[in-house]
């Protein structure tokens, strides 16, 4: 799509800003709307975006397919990692008041980040995943059937 | 959780078996994708099963009593929280699900690399690994929509794993689609009936909802939940006019995938429904004895006989063996049908009974796939004597499936068939026996064809090696020693069926 | 009075009649459409119907969003006299929404699998090509057995 030049000055722009809303919508999950799962797919839209009006190959140049398979198994084992740390305290398991046994409730807060940090990481991997996935099965269109 | 101050007991490494049991597997899937490493796969899967196995025998130990464990999930109390409910039945269904799991693996290794690309190999332990989870976690929760998370999670890896057979019949695609259509419908069926029992009691724990349909007595809204949570279960339990996803499924998945599935898949969806018919609605819920006499027994009287007169004719041992499975899954819901102790406690040792059967006869079957390429019967031409230990104990298996007195099998049907005198029904006794006359037909079949004829010239096979040779003569030994010692499996089914019975064990407190 | 109560009822219910609508829809065109991504729409409106019913559960009359406002010093503003709706609905459909986008992709990516062996996403033509397949493997092997594939 070389040729779309507004299409890819504004991508650029969007891209970065995609991402910052991304992690506001992780970090201040726990006050207003949002969490990992809205988190991951705004972040996976930043890829996506890009990877359309780009390229394939570009996109998987900044986000390398091997990457993207990692980050869907490391996001779970964060998330069962929260839980396996309240074991070992002595606590049931996914009980985020062992991580702060004086102030349970900080414990808690806690537990939410790590475990919405581990959705978030999981959804992006997911998303971007399942878009590879897709575009990179058939034949790239010319650029001239658009 | 309030900021109360609460004594703290620390809880140990026993508390926690509940939750273990399905965690371990739960992370060795992502474990396993982030080595990315054949064989570490493949001894992580080993291990992580063999410890979720070890952990239901210690849970079984536990609750073989009668009474029950409750885990309360991130400290917080039900029915607010989510409660993991161990009580005989989970644990006897836990064991035969991770036992399963455990010794299909070693034969999973030399039989996956003969039939599944090679870069497929990590995914293909992580996609196991799910699938066990979804099994064990389906049977251990105590609450109703985490049944449909675990739910969907063991279908959606079995949907992969059934389509992983295309690199040796394509028609593993269509199948696996087929399958996906089935049981997302199955599938949505099941929370819409949750969804429904929400509507009338406003919980999702299972024995707070059993509390409150007991106080408000039967309405239409609870009456529709069960219907639909019956239908939506029997898709996933292939219950007699809902099984056509099973045949086609069965047959074109690789050989290792076929033997677990065959064994828990199955019976973790009539384990939810026997889960959902007594401990969730009471058994003296009017709705469901007309359910159970005028649609289960109908339905489980066609599926014995159409399903193995359909076996009788194959010409493909594995759709033989699949079409048998619908036949067998009859003989336990009529188990349930019986509406007594003795048939229920039937159905639940016929499903471990079956589980154990089925599995030792696709580990064979896979076996000598592996050396014929199909499982057509005049490609396996006097094979069981060529490979003499895979022949053996598919004999001991076949017979089994029978119920020729001696093996695992006798003992079922001969429970069942105690329960249908109790009950006075002689002539669901006489069906049971008549059918199991089919049966002999179709595993004569098999041996006419795996001893009888004469192997084709040049017939090069031998026995597989032993890390596919061994789990399948330790089925087979199983399936001749619950012949003998129905301790395990007879003792704890009868605990688990009268807990049935006895409805609800309601709320922890 | 009581064509009015009659009334009353079926708009009052109306996200109901919705639900059934739509669910009837998405499996009638899982039924129907012979083309495989068509029933994968079937089965997505299928599932949407679910979320709408549980959606309609959760709902209380003259309840707003169940989030605490929360002030510049992020002290919660809790004011009692405000209703809100029941959030535990809310979640499981989020959980059920994301099971649905795995069913899809996976069925989709299942489609393309079958179009790259088959050329054809059309049932009757996938079939037709099985059925062709089966005939072949009853030619080897059935006659051998008196069987049939």
């Amino acid at each position: 799509m070389q040729h779309h030049l507004i299409l890819r000055v504004i991508t650029k722009m969007l891209v970065g800003t995609i991402i910052l809303f991304a992690f506001y919508v992780q970090f201040h999950g726990d006050f207003s709307p949002g969490g990992g799962f809205q988190a991951g797919v705004i972040m996976a839209v930043a890829f996506i975006l890009y990877g359309i009006v780009f390229n394939l190959s570009k996109v998987e140049q900044v986000f390398p397919p091997w990457l993207v398979h990692k980050l869907v198994a490391l996001g779970v084992l964060i998330y069962a990692g929260t839980g396996i740390i309240s074991l070992f305290l002595g606590y049931n398991f996914l009980d985020y008041d062992a991580l702060n046994p004086h102030h349970p409730s900080h414990g808690q807060h806690w537990g939410i980040m790590a475990v919405e940090f581990g959705v978030g990481v999981t959804v992006t991997g997911v998303m971007v995943a399942i878009y590879y996935a897709f575009a990179g099965r058939p034949p790239p269109m010319k650029d001239e059937d658009w | 959780m309030s900021t109360v101050e609460v004594q703290h007991v620390a809880k140990t490494f026993i508390d926690h078996l509940p939750v273990l049991q399905v965690v371990i597997p739960l992370i060795s899937a992502p474990l396993i994708v982030f080595i990315g490493n054949r064989k570490l796969a493949w001894l992580l899967a080993m291990a992580a099963s063999a410890t979720a196995f070890v952990m239901a025998c210690l849970l079984l130990a536990q609750v073989k009593d009668g009474s029950y464990i409750s885990y309360h999930i991130g400290g917080w109390a039900p029915p607010l929280g989510i409660e993991y409910r161990i009580d005989a039945l989970n644990a006897l269904v836990l064991m035969l699900i991770s036992g399963i799991g455990t010794i299909v693996l070693p034969y999973a290794y030399n039989s996956v690399n003969a039939e599944i690309p090679k870069r497929h190999h990590t995914l293909f332990y992580a996609l196991y690994m799910l699938c066990l989870t979804g099994l064990l976690g389906m049977v251990s929760t105590g609450d109703a929509f985490n049944v449909f998370v675990f739910l969907e999670i063991s279908s959606l890896s079995t949907y992969v794993l059934v389509a992983m057979g295309a690199g040796k019949d394509t028609r593993a695609l269509t199948a696996a689609y087929d399958y996906l259509i089935m049981g997302t419908i199955g599938a949505t069926f099941f929370v819409i009936g949750l969804g429904l029992l929400y509507m009338a009691t406003g919980t999702l724990n299972m024995a707070d909802i059993a509390d409150r349909i007991a106080e408000q007595g039967t309405n239409r809204t609870v009456q529709a939940a069960f219907a639909f949570i019956v239908v939506g279960m029997g898709l996933k339990a292939a219950m007699y006019p809902l099984h056509h996803w099973l045949p086609n499924a069965y047959t074109y998945a690789p050989s290792a995938v076929t033997a677990f599935l065959a064994a828990t898949a199955t019976k973790a969806a009539i384990y939810v429904l026997l889960r959902f018919m007594f401990s969730v609605f009471n058994p003296g819920f009017h709705f469901e004895d007309w359910t159970l006499y005028l649609i289960f027994i109908p339905f489980s009287l066609l599926a014995m006989f159409a399903a193995s007169f359909v076996a009788v004719f194959q010409s493909d041992l594995k759709r033989m063996l699949a079409f048998s499975s619908i036949a067998q899954i009859g003989y336990m819901l009529i188990g349930i049908a019986m509406l007594n102790a003795t048939g229920l406690s039937a159905s639940i040792v016929h499903m471990v009974n079956h589980g154990i059967t089925k599995a030792t006869l696709f580990l064979g079957v896979g076996a000598m796939v592996m050396y014929s390429k199909t499982s057509f019967f005049d490609n396996l031409n006097g094979l069981g004597r060529k490979m003499p230990f895979t022949g053996a104990a598919m004999v001991a298996a076949g017979l089994s499936l029978i119920g020729i007195p001696g093996t695992a099998g006798f003992i079922s049907k001969w429970v069942l068939v105690q329960a249908a005198f109790e009950n006075g029904w002689w002539f669901i006794a006489v069906a049971i026996m008549l059918s199991s006359l089919l049966a002999v037909v179709y595993v004569w079949r098999m041996f006419e064809v795996l001893y009888l004829t004469a192997p084709d010239e040049g017939c090069t096979a031998t026995d597989p090696p032993l890390p596919m040779l061994i789990p399948m003569l330790i089925l087979a030994g199983a399936c001749i020693w619950f012949g003998f010692d129905t301790e395990l499996t007879l003792g704890s089914a009868r605990v688990a069926a009268e807990g049935l019975l006895a409805g609800s064990a309601g709320m922890a407190h | 009075m009581e064509r009015l109560s009659d009334w009353a009822f079926i708009v009052g219910h109306l996200n109901y009649w919705m639900f059934i609508i739509l669910m009837m829809t998405g499996l009638y065109i899982v039924v129907a459409r012979g083309n495989l991504v068509k029933k994968i729409v079937g089965l997505n409106i299928f599932q949407t119907s679910v979320f709408m019913l549980y959606i309609s559960i959760g709902k209380v009359t003259g309840g707003t969003a169940p989030i605490y406002p929360v002030d510049m010093q992020g002290n919660l503003q809790v004011d009692p006299s405000i209703v809100y709706s029941n959030p535990l609905p809310h979640v499981l459909i989020l959980t059920a929404i994301v099971v649905g986008i795995a069913t899809t992709s996976l069925a989709l990516a299942l489609i393309i699998r079958i179009r790259e062996v088959y050329e054809t996403i059309e049932e009757d033509d996938i079939l037709k090509i099985e059925r062709e397949l089966s005939a072949k493997d009853y030619k080897e092997h059935g006659p051998a057995m008196g069987g049939r594939a």
